[in-house]
């Protein structure tokens, strides 16, 4: 059953002015993809490919003013109808917030108040959503930090942020989160300022806690690792639009996005041959075309053609693929054929 | 084939890079964005004004601004003073002297008693603070017993009521012209020593630092071409606000009959001190008040010249502010 | 908690040994030595020779340092030539009407400050915030004298909404406990004695204020722009808490830190905006006092007067350390 239905979701800042001196900029423009009950989804793409925005504006969590957001976000809460998160008065979506959707952002230390003990900051959910106070309230608090696997829980309510590690203050913040047992949990690279030992924990117990509550979870993140280690579908983002959307194993058997095809050539393997090069995925993200010029991937892509300048590619089911895999592409990796082969000597002279 | 260059072509352009501006340096970035501001050049269009007609000054002047020369006309004794006219467009002071001529030339006083104080203050407290932000980040055990030693005599001098301590300053030397700016410029060397210190200590725990230390650099070439260059922002910011700060402790010191003895020298501060017994509250437009109120209006409109530049600058050169 | 007040107060005692010896030296230096200091400028040279015989000045500096630390420390800080009383007597005397006066403009500045500094923050760009961006910048702008002379002479003498000068009415019949006018007043239950009290405190109050005020105001907006970027902002806001704990909890009890270090530095130019308040609204307290011995030359008051309220501030900044390290715990540590 679909839990959250993004469509066509565009967001664009405009400026302190409103938008009145020019066009603004896109950070997202157009996204839509579908988060199941339950289900682990991956949003995947480098540093300002627009996925945090993403996250922010379905949380509402984007300042008001210089900042146009649209589409639509349908998200089904525990109540009779779903409602739509990017339409919703910002009192209704305040009752959701926390309750029934929740978010973990990536650097624990500065998400958390250095002036207000944890116990306060986990207890202040407790008391907004579920009504509890005084010592429930706390009880309730030390069961959530000690679910979240910090030791010594009682203690650790009247510690400050500055007092835990890092590994400490991330589990804090899940065990904010997971407070009431929200319906969709959003975590914006949550272990990227982690140690690798600490990351791999923070994972399991992310994964933990959803499966106990049925939470479904979108990770986003840059890390294939971690889409390999937790995610069941993934959807990979390039300069605000999806341009690959498959089940995990489907992706990393079959990347058939040039760009998604590079993000996996870029990770070191074990099993590949020795002496084999990496493949870096070159330029970087500010070497785009706008996507009415055609695919905005096209000046990094190492298979593009005339006809990837002619219109935005459409996101369409892979020929010959199973399973809703999507591409937003004109020449598939693994689909070899028609004017692909035609520009090896022209990419060699521009190289 | 020429389609297909045609269309490398418009690649090429609609990947072009439209803004040029990464990589500008901070000053260079700092002049822009003031450049930009309403605030700077309101400042700066103050600030220049009242330069030129302190620099200009008495050419301007259309009487000699120390001469009595209408002292009979006027009669303190029975509040009868002499209002604008023609010839006197601001009409005379207490002495019979004519009010526009003394605020055209004493912008000059004014000014210098400013300069100089803040430049007392500045040298001194840059000084004091640098010293003491590169011993305690450079220096070692030692470094760091210099820097309490010196912090401590900041402490002391912060924990004086500024007025107090220029009352003191004057007291000791006796009242001049000179004593009003070192009075006034003492006052501001905590301020300075403690900005430029906590600057360094920053700057000194910045990665590039630490990467010229690992390369071997010197610790004297650290400080000096890494450390302050890059501390001296938030200095600067305050010698501008100093400026207007040193201009107002002048007028109240002149208030408190500490001022520049020479009267007959116009100096905006003393003016309005000596004015301020003939002010008249129940009418602000008598010539009685106007002679406090025209070289208040001096000293605020000046001193606001130099806040609005002062806090342009910080904004100008605040980096969580750029973008 | 102990422990950081005990260390701070022992950081004190260079500085203020410090103070001491520089006032001691500043009594030396002043033009006729300390006898004329003690005696005012219209002693004999009979009386200096005699003076300075009995109080050892023939003997080593450090010497003498030693005996005058000794009656600082009895609280003898020698007599005021222009009233011949111990300064001691003449600054507790006089001391609770400034309290009461700076306390006043604090009260004012914070009160009107952090609301005005928050709402400019909420609402950068609007007229509001422009209005009270400029109004803050001119504050700092008016030399505080003048200020007070132009309130006086719009409310007071045009108006004739609150009165003009002194501490209270004639006719009215005040009974002096604490000294405080205000709240004598409450302890006695003279209700007419404090109403008046307050209305002598808001013109002074008001114009004292004015720096404070402008201050206050500037670094509340800053923090609160600072603040409202902040992660933990934005994790409070995923929390879904309600807008007023998100704002007082989160938001305003950040942006208030360096709020209240100000407070604590503004003591200072508080006390010098007092001597130019107090002389112009005729305010009975130490402003005035000092404002009279600077023209007098009274220098033994100048350096008691000096003396205290230097400790004052540092004993005010002691205060507020420890109020900071309670509301940041991030101090404690270190």
């Amino acid at each position: 059953m679909t839990l959250l239905s993004v469509e066509e979701l565009s967001v664009t800042f405009t400026g302190r002015d409103g938008g009145r001196r020019g066009p603004g900029t896109d950070a997202v423009c157009g996204v839509s993809f579908t988060v199941a009950e339950g289900e682990v989804a991956g949003l995947v793409g480098e540093s300002g490919c627009g996925k945090s925005v993403t996250s922010l504006a379905l949380m509402g969590l984007l300042p008001r003013r210089g900042v146009r957001v649209g589409g639509r976000a349908v998200f089904r809460h525990s109540g009779p109808d779903p409602v739509d998160l990017l339409s919703l008065p910002p009192a209704a979506l305040r009752d959701l917030r926390g309750r029934q959707l929740a978010m973990i952002f990536q650097d624990p230390l500065s998400s958390l108040n250095p002036v207000v003990p944890i116990g306060v900051q986990v207890t202040e959910v407790l008391t907004r959503h579920r009504g509890l106070r005084g010592r429930a309230a706390r009880a309730e608090a030390a069961h959530l930090l000690e679910r979240g696997g910090i030791p010594d829980p009682t203690r650790r309510l009247k510690e400050y942020p500055h007092q835990l590690s890092g590994g400490m203050r991330q589990r804090a913040l899940i065990a904010m989160a997971v407070a009431c047992a929200p319906r969709l949990l959003i975590a914006d690279e949550p272990t990227t300022a982690l140690d690798v030992t600490i990351q791999a924990q923070i994972l399991e117990l992310l994964r933990e806690l959803v499966d106990d509550q049925g939470t479904a979870l979108l990770m986003i993140t840059h890390d294939l690792g971690v889409v390999a280690g937790i995610c069941d579908s993934v959807h990979v983002l390039y300069a605000g639009k999806v341009v690959e959307a498959a089940g995990r194993r489907a992706l990393f058997a079959a990347p058939a996005h040039p760009y998604a095809h590079g993000l996996l050539g870029s990770v070191p393997r074990l099993d590949a041959p020795r002496g084999e090069r990496l493949h870096p995925v070159r330029g970087s993200i500010n070497d785009r075309l706008s996507w009415p010029d055609g695919c905005a991937f096209a000046p990094r892509c190492d298979r593009y053609t005339l006809e990837c300048l002619d219109a935005t590619p459409e996101l369409t089911a892979l020929p010959g693929a199973t399973g809703g895999h999507l591409v937003r592409c004109v020449h598939p990796v693994g689909n070899e054929g028609s004017a692909a082969a035609d520009t090896p000597t022209e990419r060699e002279a521009s190289a | 084939m020429t389609i297909r260059t045609e269309k490398l072509d418009r690649l090429a352009e609609l990947t072009a890079r439209r803004d040029t501006t990464t990589g500008a340096g901070l000053w260079t970035e700092a002049l822009r964005r003031l450049r930009g501001s309403k605030m700077a050049l309101t400042g700066a269009a103050v600030i220049t004004v009242f330069v030129v007609i302190a620099v200009v000054g008495p050419w301007l002047a259309p009487h000699d601004p120390t001469a009595q020369t209408w002292r009979d006309e006027v009669f303190v004794n029975r509040a009868l003073f002499v209002g604008p006219r023609s010839g006197n467009w601001l009409g005379l002071d207490h002495l019979g002297r004519d009010q526009f001529s003394r605020l055209l030339v004493g912008a000059r006083h004014t000014l210098l008693v400013g300069v100089v104080s803040t430049l007392i203050g500045l040298v001194a407290g840059a000084l004091v603070g640098g010293v003491s932000g590169a011993a305690l980040a450079f220096g070692g055990r030692a470094g760091r017993g210099l820097d309490t030693v010196l912090m401590r005599g900041v402490d002391m001098l912060l924990a004086l009521p500024s007025l107090l301590l220029a009352v003191s300053v004057a007291a000791v030397m006796g009242q001049s012209l000179t004593t009003v700016m070192i009075a006034v410029g003492v006052v501001q060397i905590p301020v300075f020593a403690r900005l430029l210190r906590g600057s360094m200590l920053a700057q000194a725990h910045a990665d590039y630092v630490l990467a010229a230390r690992a390369l071997g650099v010197r610790r004297r070439r650290v400080v000096l071409a890494h450390v302050l260059p890059n501390s001296l922002g938030p200095v600067i910011v305050q010698t501008t606000l100093a400026l207007a700060t040193a201009i107002i402790e002048a007028a109240a010191l002149s208030y408190l009959g500490l001022g520049n003895p020479d009267a007959a020298q116009p100096e905006w501060g003393v003016m309005l001190a000596q004015a301020e017994r003939f002010f008249v509250p129940e009418d602000l437009l008598d010539q009685a008040s106007l002679m406090a109120v025209c070289p208040a209006l001096g000293i605020i409109v000046t001193a606001l010249g130099f806040t609005l530049l002062g806090e342009a600058l910080r904004e100008a050169l605040d980096p969580k502010l750029r973008g | 908690m102990l422990r950081l007040i005990v260390r701070r107060l022992l950081q004190l005692v260079p500085t203020l040994l410090g103070l001491t010896v520089l006032l001691f030296l500043w009594i030396h230096r002043l033009p006729g030595g300390p006898a004329s200091a003690l005696l005012g400028e219209r002693a004999t040279e009979a009386d200096r020779r005699q003076i300075e015989a009995a109080l050892g000045l023939d003997e080593p500096l450090w010497v003498q340092y030693g005996r005058w630390l000794e009656r600082l420390a009895r609280l003898d800080l020698g007599t005021s030539t222009q009233t011949s009383r111990p300064v001691w007597e003449e600054f507790t005397l006089r001391f609770p009407a400034t309290a009461e006066l700076a306390l006043t403009a604090m009260l004012i500045a914070v009160v009107v400050g952090i609301p005005l500094g928050y709402v400019a923050a909420r609402r950068r760009g609007s007229w509001l915030d422009a209005a009270a961006v400029s109004g803050s910048l001119l504050g700092v702008c008016v030399p505080v004298f003048f200020f007070a002379l132009i309130l006086k002479a719009v409310f007071a003498v045009n108006l004739g909404w609150l009165p003009s000068a002194g501490r209270r009415s004639t006719g009215i019949d005040a009974t002096e406990v604490t000294g405080f006018s205000v709240l004598d007043g409450l302890l006695t239950g003279e209700w007419d004695a404090s109403l008046d009290a307050v209305e002598h405190l808001i013109l002074p109050g008001v114009a004292l204020a004015s720096i404070p005020l402008a201050v206050i105001v500037r670094i509340t907006r800053a923090g609160v722009l600072e603040v409202l970027t902040e992660d933990y902002v934005r994790t409070a806001e995923s929390k879904g808490l309600r807008q007023r704990v998100v704002r007082g909890r989160h938001v305003l009890r950040n942006a208030l830190l360096p709020v209240v270090t100000t407070v604590g530095l503004l003591t200072g130019s508080l006390l010098s905006g007092a001597v130019l308040t107090e002389s112009v609204f005729a305010f009975g307290g130490i402003g005035r006092f000092v404002a009279d011995a600077i023209d007098a030359r009274d220098y033994p008051t100048l350096m008691g007067f000096i003396l205290l309220i230097a400790l004052l501030y540092v004993l005010v900044n002691l205060m507020v350390d420890v109020a900071y390290s309670v509301i940041d715990p991030r101090v404690r540590v270190n």
